[in-house]
């Protein structure tokens, strides 16, 4: 039961297959099978949930139709949920209880779904690995002495060890589409603006975007119609109507125009990845779709961009954690400077130090237009390669990651080879364009390989359109990790 | 480099203590970030305007009404320390 995939368990639960409290005992049992290894969770929340469970199921009696009654759901910790623990995998959150739901909460509840639990993450989400968490680090169900990727790497990892039947992550430089890739799971992140960011932990504002992590890009269609859409509580969420996504599956891919940058296919990328990735790309061809090659020429600098303008944001962003109205204070302090500096320094791990002091460097005195400004020039440089692009194409197709999933502690001791793994997924959050991560091969050691789908603003319909039809003809994501 | 990158200058305005064994650590780390970030330079950027958003938004407005927003939260109970309906903090002078 727990295999399946969110349309299979909707499926189940209808036909009376199975009721809501045995899927969600099933998840559960599920979880304390494999969750010593895999380590994908900070805290499952069973009593609230075997009880959203019954409810589901006398609702379910009574007739009534929601688009994810019953169906057992985990959150990246970053996402409040009111009652319980929202940490963000910091020691400096880590007795917060969330006032209040984010919306997505809100709208996954109104929906019907049952939410089983908080998955780890890196710290702040900052981080490519899962190690920079303050709880423990999660492991790769495909490999246990491997990362799960990161930021989203427990929301991951519990997908691909079948421990919930659908996740939410957040992606800011590529944390939902990278961990989804390494876990081979389908993982969207949306056009800025298409999710409401209330109420979840910001890290770089003009960056972050929510996005369901799924088996299928059918289920993920699914979920961006129950948490897509404006919302009043956050300025930035757009007022673009939002399609029926389940319905815009149906439609047709022939004649759609396929671009392939040729940047995201030079000496950096790992034979295997290139391999499968170009393998990808002849499927989509055999079901009528068109390749033409373009360029993204300042592709090379996205990383460097990326560092600069998420890490300002951040340092702006995390002032607010001073000791004053929530979280962690430090009990050695004889005044406010001190409680500040103290606070600060026990309630933050490494990772969070380090991208706070660049952050605050590049906005520095002296040092603003050199660094802050340039990155926002480049930043259009960037955004204005994709609006090239898209002149020729409908749609760009490339690897997520240059490589499959790494060992644990492989680059914990040199951030800039870190920050280097996420060179291919920065570019959309910059261009604030959707990108979707389907599975779409393996390595020879049976790692996980992610094909990389980009899109126009707003056009998340065409990337689960395409990566439905994919899914249609391949079987890459119905492989299961031996655990 | 290392001449504009003061490591107890940055930890200042950051608001963070660090023990000298990080800022041996961070501040050698720097230096390769801040190299790398530096191609940038190699970009002539002086006729390009620059992004803060990627997605055009306008100014959202709404009536200035007094709403009871989260009915079942009391902010201050959040808080590490209190006193009278005030959050408590310690001496500052």
């Amino acid at each position: 039961m727990h295999r399946s995939t969110l349309i299979q368990a909707r499926e189940g639960l209808r036909k009376k297959q199975f009721s809501a409290l045995e899927l969600t005992e099933a998840v559960y049992q599920r979880i304390d099978a494999v969750e010593d290894k895999v380590k994908a969770f900070v805290h499952l929340t069973k009593e609230s949930a075997l009880e959203q469970a019954r409810d589901a199921d006398k609702k379910i009696s009574a007739g009534v139709d929601a688009p994810l009654l019953g169906i057992p759901l985990a959150l990246k910790d970053l996402i409040c949920t009111k009652g319980t623990r929202t940490t963000c995998s910091s020691r400096y959150l880590d007795q917060f209880i969330a006032p209040y739901d984010a919306t997505v909460t809100e709208r996954l509840k109104a929906a019907g779904a049952v939410i089983i639990g908080k998955t780890n993450m890196d710290e702040f989400a900052m981080g490519s690995s899962n190690e920079n968490s303050w709880h423990h680090p999660t492991f790769n169900p495909w490999a246990l002495d491997r990362v799960p990727g990161g930021s989203s790497g427990g929301s991951a990892a519990a997908v691909g060890a079948h421990e919930c039947i659908a996740s939410l992550g957040s992606d800011t430089g590529g944390s939902i589409r990278q961990p989804a890739s390494f876990c081979g799971v389908t993982g969207l992140k949306p056009t800025y603006g298409r999710v409401s960011r209330f109420g979840l932990v910001a890290f770089a504002s003009s960056l972050d975007q929510i996005g369901p992590m799924t088996k299928t890009a059918e289920d993920a269609a699914l979920l961006m119609n129950v948490i897509g859409g404006k919302d009043p509580l956050d300025s930035t969420s757009a007022e673009n109507p939002l399609p029926d996504f389940s319905e815009a599956l149906k439609g047709e891919v022939k004649g759609l125009k396929l671009g392939i940058p040729k940047e995201y296919f030079t000496s950096g990328i790992d034979p295997e990845v290139e391999q499968a990735v170009r393998g990808a790309i002849k499927t989509l061809e055999s079901l009528g779709m068109e390749t033409v090659e373009v360029s993204l020429p300042h592709t090379g600098y996205a990383v460097a961009t990326y560092y600069i303008l998420a890490c300002a944001e951040a340092s702006t962003n995390l002032s607010r954690y001073d000791g004053v109205r929530y979280g962690h204070r430090s009990e050695k302090s004889d005044n406010l400077l001190d409680m500040y500096l103290n606070t600060r320094s026990e309630g933050f791990g490494e990772e969070v130090k380090r991208r706070i002091i660049l952050g605050t460097f590049v906005l520095s005195s002296g040092y603003y237009d050199a660094y802050y400004l340039k990155g926002q020039k480049t930043r259009t440089l960037i955004k204005q390669d994709f609006e090239d692009a898209y002149k020729k194409c409908d749609l760009i197709v490339a690897p997520t990651c240059p490589a499959p999933a790494f060992k644990l502690g492989e680059k914990l001791d040199d951030p800039l080879q870190m920050y280097l793994a996420d060179i291919y997924t920065i570019s959309a959050n910059l261009a604030g364009i959707p990108a979707l991560s389907i599975p779409c091969g393996f390595t020879a050691d049976n790692l996980p390989i992610g094909l990389q789908l980009m899109g126009k603003h707003f056009d998340e319909a065409t990337l689960l359109k395409v990566g439905h039809h994919f899914q249609q003809n391949t079987d890459f994501h119905r492989k299961f990790p031996a655990l | 480099m290392s001449e504009k990158f003061n490591i107890d200058h940055m930890a200042k305005l950051a608001r963070l203590r660090l023990t000298d064994s990080e800022k041996a650590r961070l501040g050698r780390q720097m230096e390769t970030i801040i190299e790398y970030i530096d191609h940038l330079d190699q970009l002539d950027t002086s006729a390009v305007e620059p992004t803060s958003h990627a997605i055009p938004l306008e100014n959202v407005f709404r009536e200035d009404e007094k709403k009871q927003n989260f009915p079942d939260c009391d902010p201050l109970s959040l808080a590490p320390a209190q006193k009278n309906r005030h959050y408590e903090v310690p001496q500052i002078i």
